[in-house]
């Protein structure tokens, strides 16, 4: 057999074949051909979208919901409906505490600031913010040597300020050390101690962060808190949870229990479940897609096969007069089904390869990118690839099959 | 060279069967030159084909070469077409897409000649039917006697002891089936045994022997005096 596949005669009768076969040979491979292209270029675009999801959502606790107060919609136990609802920093303490399946509590504060550095200026949201936060969120700082704030700045409340790349980029000059710089915030001077990356998605976004305590001080808040961001432990759902929490707030601010507007939420975790069902749903319609693609290339490959079996019966007819055997016929068959199938594919792999780096140079460059790093296993393509060729093998074997089967006469008489 | 003993031969026709031989007892020494003839239908192109083992009689011995021919398996049916028998057909049955040359190699191809070996046979042989000038022509650029004298060719490749011709001058004209004859008594002289099916009596008195069928039995068996195709070329 080895000695078959290597012998020159071998691949001048498939290359006689196929050369003769023309418009089969041609079908056949463009079929193939095109199968292996669409699943790659399906598969490899559905990767790159899920991986530009996935590196839009990385930097986040996707198990997270942020709660803030509203206004009371139902009158309750002598109050009138329409009462302003402030979450304090006690709450936040209770919740952690009494909630089951609460992970992190982030109290916090924001407001708009008029900021000033040296001759530029603009206008930035402020939050005042606990080192929890980055535990939470996950800052990417930039520079390496900057910080996030810490459990001393709260202590002291220091005036300390971590700035958003953006910010950077607008109030300082460019490749400018910013460390240590001061920038204004309502006329009192914060002392620059980290920038960090922008993330393009994933709620509220937040220029500057400085610490809680100076904020609290700075703005007079008092046990105020703006917001609060929770995240779940990884077992509980957080729609539940974030159920489970506004109840007990209702219940902590004298508000009636069935009253839904008192306290607003922004789920992300909701959020994330809804992107991640839709990612899931996409790779499925993709393999779906791709398979029957195969599939139907299969098929296409087989009608045409199919219809030379005539011919090829009496080829076959012919050929077992002069003495082939029937083994000899069906080795010939599928080392030509195996060999254009193969040749066909690879070219597939490679146009599939093409058409993926093509993705990556036009669409898939930058941060907001929409294909991230589009691509396919190997192993995929090369389980795609022997399908093909076990199928079109087989495709070009029931004709063989056919011819030996049925006495040589038989397949003489085919016309 | 062969011994047929109560051949018989049918063909399932729906539910019933058409009996096409009925008990054929037929001996051919090595060096025959035999026609078998009679009318269309008659069952010579069955009793060829069975001799040949291309088709298998239903009952009856037939022995080839001291061999008998029963239920072999495909691979030595194989092995025997290929060694014993070459075959000539009315309609040449060349593969179109190889060249003469190709073509008359091809068996040795089966019989695992290497491919220097099997190029200097083929060109011997197409030289022998005179068409060594055509053998990179492929069987569409060639006439009907050409084809023909390729096939011959083919069949002779392998060296084979039976020739088996199935109107091999068929599709041909009378001068043309006169030259094919010509080469076939030749080949006759040299010692091949020959067995030409035909229902043209002129082609018949080229033989040395002349088997007419009628009803699926020998209806006459007799030696003839060959009429040698020279003189009319
Ligand atoms: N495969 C087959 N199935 C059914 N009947 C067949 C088959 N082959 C041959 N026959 C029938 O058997 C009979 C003998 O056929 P055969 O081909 O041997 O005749 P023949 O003598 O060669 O005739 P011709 O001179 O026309 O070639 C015919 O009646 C034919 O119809
Ligand atoms: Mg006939």
């Amino acid at each position: 057999m080895i000695k078959f596949l290597f012998d020159r005669d071998t691949w001048q009768e498939v290359i006689d074949s196929m050369s003769k076969n023309k418009l089969r040979t041609i079908i056949t491979m463009v079929g193939v051909w095109w199968g292996i292209l669409l699943l790659i270029g399906l598969l490899g675009s559905a990767r790159g979208i899920e991986n530009s999801f996935n590196r839009s959502f990385s930097d986040f606790a996707t198990n997270s919901v942020f709660i803030f107060g509203q206004r009371t919609s139902k009158p309750f136990k002598g109050f009138q409906e329409g009462r302003a609802v402030r979450l304090k920093l006690s709450d936040a303490e209770r919740i952690k505490e009494n909630i089951e399946g609460v992970e992190f509590v982030v109290p916090r504060n924001q407001r708009s600031g008029f900021v000033v550095r040296k001759a530029l200026s603009g206008s930035y949201g402020v939050a005042g913010d606990y080192p929890l936060l980055d535990v939470v969120q996950k800052k990417k700082l930039i520079k390496s040597q900057g910080r996030f704030i810490n459990q001393t700045d709260i202590d002291n409340n220091r005036k300390v300020a971590v700035i958003s790349e953006d910010i950077y980029k607008q109030l300082f000059e460019k490749d400018e050390d910013p460390f240590g710089e001061l920038i204004r915030i309502n006329d009192i001077n914060f002392k620059v101690v980290g920038v960090f990356e922008t993330t393009p998605f994933g709620g509220p976004q937040t220029d500057i962060h400085i610490p809680f305590s100076t904020f609290q001080q700075i703005y007079n808040q008092g046990d105020n808190i703006g917001w609060m961001m929770i995240t779940g432990e990884r077992e509980y759902d957080i729609k539940q949870l974030e159920e489970d929490i506004k109840l007990s707030l209702r219940n902590m601010h004298k508000i009636h229990p069935a009253d839904k507007r008192a306290f607003g939420s922004f789920n992300l975790g909701e959020l994330f479940k809804s992107v991640e069902s839709f990612l899931t749903g996409m790779q499925f319609l993709t393999w779906f897609v791709g398979i029957a693609t195969l599939i139907a290339g299969v098929f296409a490959i087989g009608n045409i096969l199919l219809i030379t079996v005539k011919e090829r019966t009496k080829e076959i007819g012919v050929r077992r007069a002069l003495g082939a055997t029937p083994f000899e016929i069906k080795r010939q068959i599928v080392v030509e089904a195996v060999f254009l199938t193969m040749i066909a594919g690879l070219m597939g792999i490679i146009s599939g390869g093409w058409i993926l780096i093509l993705i990556d140079k036009t669409l898939g460059q930058g941060d907001d990118a929409t294909f991230v790093n589009a691509s396919v296993s190997i192993g995929v393509v090369f389980i795609a690839l022997l399908i093909l060729v076990i199928l079109g093998t087989l495709i070009g074997l029931i004709p063989a099959f056919k011819a030996t089967s049925i006495k040589p006469i038989e397949a003489l008489r085919e016309e | 060279m062969l011994k047929i003993n109560q051949l018989h031969k049918s063909y399932p026709i729906g539910d019933s069967s058409l009996h096409v031989l009925k008990g054929i007892d037929l001996d051919v020494e090595s060096g025959e030159m035999v026609a078998i003839m009679g009318s269309s239908g008659s069952g010579k192109s069955t009793l060829l084909n069975i001799i040949g083992m291309l088709d298998e009689a239903d009952s009856g011995d037939y022995i080839l070469d001291d061999v008998p021919i029963k239920n072999l398996n495909e691979k030595k049916a194989a092995i025997y077409r290929n060694k014993f028998l070459g075959f000539i057909f009315q309609s040449f049955n060349l593969i179109n897409y190889k060249n003469a040359l190709e073509n008359v190699a091809l068996p040795l191809y089966y019989q695992g000649l290497k491919r220097k070996e099997r190029q200097e046979k083929g060109k011997f042989h197409l030289k022998k039917v005179g068409l060594l000038d055509w053998a990179h022509h492929l069987p569409s650029e060639l006439s009907g006697g050409q084809k023909q004298r390729v096939a011959i060719a083919r069949a002779l490749a392998a060296n084979p002891k039976l020739l088996l011709a199935d109107e091999p001058t068929g599709a041909l004209d009378t001068t043309t089936s006169y030259e094919i004859m010509e080469f076939l008594q030749q080949l006759n002289d040299e010692g091949k045994t020959i067995l030409i099916v035909t229902h043209e009596e002129d082609i018949a008195e080229m033989c040395k022997r002349v088997v007419r069928l009628r009803d699926g039995i020998i209806m006459e068996d007799k030696k003839v005096n060959q009429v040698r195709a020279s003189q009319y070329v």
